[in-house]
């Protein structure tokens, strides 16, 4: 690898992640349009054109907050715990493939490199739940790690269904594989369990008791303020957006479609009806109660994702 | 050294890894610059609805937890044993079929063991 | 010095160093997070043996399955303790005789490693080619089928020593 290629690369990822960064800061304005017209309300409207500008005020807003750290708080972890988030969130869309033939990085195991940092970013939610040494945040905290590793393993079995489906790990090959139909027909089951649990993973509602504003306040993030608030919003979004990314390019086909629009036009509509769906249901459903949710993952999910392996393997032997 | 090599395909996630966390300081950066700073002390206690905060804030929790994530463990085991059979799948054919129903078999003995032990009932 | 001299160098000496610095913290959640750091460097060298497989491996579970179980089993014990008592226990003596013999073992076998063993059938073009995941499909589940379904039993034995122990402590 030479230099160019490296500074090339570097470029190419620089130029990917402040396009991302863009998107989630508008994702979140998305998401209070769409609730807000659910609700007969019009959103945010005062900051720019129909209040376009909102995020941008929003962002400029939480740098001017005072930072306020609990007097008896771990303050290495307290520190540490927003970036672990971030860094999860970002790095997953490096193996996201937009178009064809394009991703940051076209790993062989790239399902597997999501896996990885999304449970690395479990440790965000729960260490910072733990450094902030207040009750709301530690619950908070125990709880979302405790829901998070439950939903991995649904996660990574529905999983399993798409790799026997295309023969590989590399995200590429999966929508390559997804030519003639996507996974969402053939795997159906893979994909009802796969969204349940990114919306477990990712803390949105009908799962968010990580957060519960009714009752943990705001669960691991009641103690922290400003910017460092910021952070863990952010990575909140990034996390929603990769994972969005994620089920398009596993069950929906990825970046193809029909030839008048290019490929990353359709991928990115696909990512955005994906949201959508996020945001529909979030208007639409309660909350969870805690104990069912477990029970639902462990007695539910998990059993109907291996059902699926079953069915799928024994499927493709005859 | 034979058998070993740079991974050069890994080259882009070192960097995007490294613009992420360049973000993430540089945001807390940012906000060091030009943020106020007034704490006193009632500011810094934790939140509790404004009540002064009584007892330990990490106190026991309940051992559901330790069980949940020990199952974990053991099911993240199973389901990376899955992976590379998943893969290979189409080469291994029929007698890959049998293996793993094998495999899964022995698994499911402890799942419902685990079951029936209530241990997925968060009481 | 050589590229791979420099990319193993470095992980090598970072994974020394924070491995010290998890065994030298004294609050046990610090060592947690330290070796969730040594546990990427540990990849970072898999990458290198060109066994990516085994690298996401070691992400996945390790750092997010062994190690939450580690903090969560901190967290249930009473920390603020722990940080106040003293850290030498009394059986230091054990442990640095131990330590010792164990230093004396590997001087003494220092000399006879082979290291650059004659390179076998899956070079590193041949895994890179097929993929890592069906390399290891195919050699997994025909080759070392039986180690594979042994592990399945070790894996049920786990569960079941969990429960029993979890339920004996709420009882």
């Amino acid at each position: 690898m030479s230099a160019a290629e490296m500074i090339g690369i570097f470029i190419e990822t620089l130029i990917v992640v402040s396009i991302l960064m863009l998107h989630v800061s508008y994702v979140v304005y998305f998401e209070r349009k769409v609730i807000g017209h659910m609700q007969c309300r019009m959103g945010p409207m005062r900051v720019g054109w129909h209040g376009l500008l909102q995020p941008i005020a929003d962002a400029i807003k939480l740098f001017f907050k005072e930072d306020i750290i609990p007097s008896q708080a771990d303050k290495p972890i307290f520190y540490v715990a927003p970036l672990i988030g971030v860094l999860a969130a970002l790095g997953s869309v490096a193996v996201i493939p937009m178009w064809e033939g394009f991703s940051i990085a076209n790993l062989n195991i790239g399902i597997l490199y999501i896996l990885a940092l999304s449970s690395v970013g479990s440790y965000a939610v729960i260490l910072g739940g733990w450094a902030s040494n207040s009750k709301y945040s530690f619950l908070g905290g125990l709880r979302s790690a405790a829901q998070v590793i439950s939903y991995e393993i649904a996660m990574g079995l529905s999983l399993v269904g798409v790799m026997l489906m295309s023969g590989s790990a590399n995200l590429s090959d999966i929508v390559h594989a997804q030519a003639g139909h996507w996974f969402i027909f053939t795997q159906p089951v893979a994909f009802f369990v796969f969204v349940i649990a990114i919306f477990a993973e990712t803390n949105r509602v009908p799962f968010d008791m990580p957060e519960a504003e009714t009752e943990l306040v705001a669960g691991y993030a009641t103690e922290y303020s400003g910017i460092r608030f910021g952070l863990f919003f952010m990575a909140e979004y990034a996390g929603m957006f990769v994972m969005s990314a994620f089920a398009v390019t596993c069950f929906l086909g990825g970046w193809s479609g029909p030839a008048f629009l290019p490929g990353f036009v359709w991928f990115i509509l696909k990512v955005y009806a994906f949201i959508f769906l996020y945001f529909w249901i979030r208007a639409t459903l309660p909350r969870y109660r805690y104990d069912q949710l477990m029970g639902l993952g462990w007695k539910l999910f998990i059993p109907l994702a291996l059902a699926n392996v079953v069915f799928t393997a024994l499927m493709k032997i005859l | 050294m034979p058998g070993t090599y740079i991974p050069t395909d890994y080259f882009p996630v070192l960097v995007i890894l490294l613009i992420a966390s360049a973000i993430g300081l540089g945001a807390l950066v940012a906000g060091i610059l030009v943020r106020p700073r007034r704490p006193y002390a009632q500011k810094l206690t934790p939140y509790e609805s404004g009540n002064p905060p009584i007892g330990e804030p990490r106190s026991q929790f309940s051992v559901k937890f330790y069980i949940i994530a020990m199952l974990f463990v053991v099911f993240d085991v199973e389901a990376v044993f899955m992976y590379p059979w998943a893969v290979a799948y189409d080469k291994l054919g029929i007698f890959g079929f049998v293996e793993m129903m094998l495999f899964m078999f022995i698994l499911l003995i402890g799942y419902i063991y685990v079951w029936k032990k209530g241990a997925f009932n968060w009481e | 010095m050589t590229l791979q001299q420099i990319y193993f160098g470095y992980f090598a000496t970072m994974m020394t160093i924070i491995s010290l610095l998890v065994v030298s913290r004294k609050n046990p959640v610090h060592s947690v997070l330290w070796m969730l750091v040594l546990f990427v460097h540990m990849a970072g060298l898999y990458l290198f043996l060109n066994a990516e497989f085994l690298a996401a491996v070691q992400i996945i579970v390790y750092a997010g399955a062994i190690m939450v179980l580690f903090l969560f089993v901190i967290m249930l014990l009473n920390l603020r303790k722990e940080e106040k008592e003293f850290r030498l226990q009394k059986q230091w003596p054990v442990s640095a005789v131990t330590a010792v013999l164990f230093l004396v073992v590997l001087v003494s076998i220092l000399g006879k490693i082979t290291v650059l063993p004659e390179l076998g059938e899956y070079s590193i073009d041949m895994i890179n080619a097929q993929g890592s995941l069906m390399t290891i499909g195919n050699v997994l589940y025909t080759k070392y089928l039986l180690p594979f379904e042994i592990a399945s039993v070790l894996l049920l034995v786990a569960i079941v020593g969990a429960v029993v122990l979890a339920k004996k402590r709420i009882e």
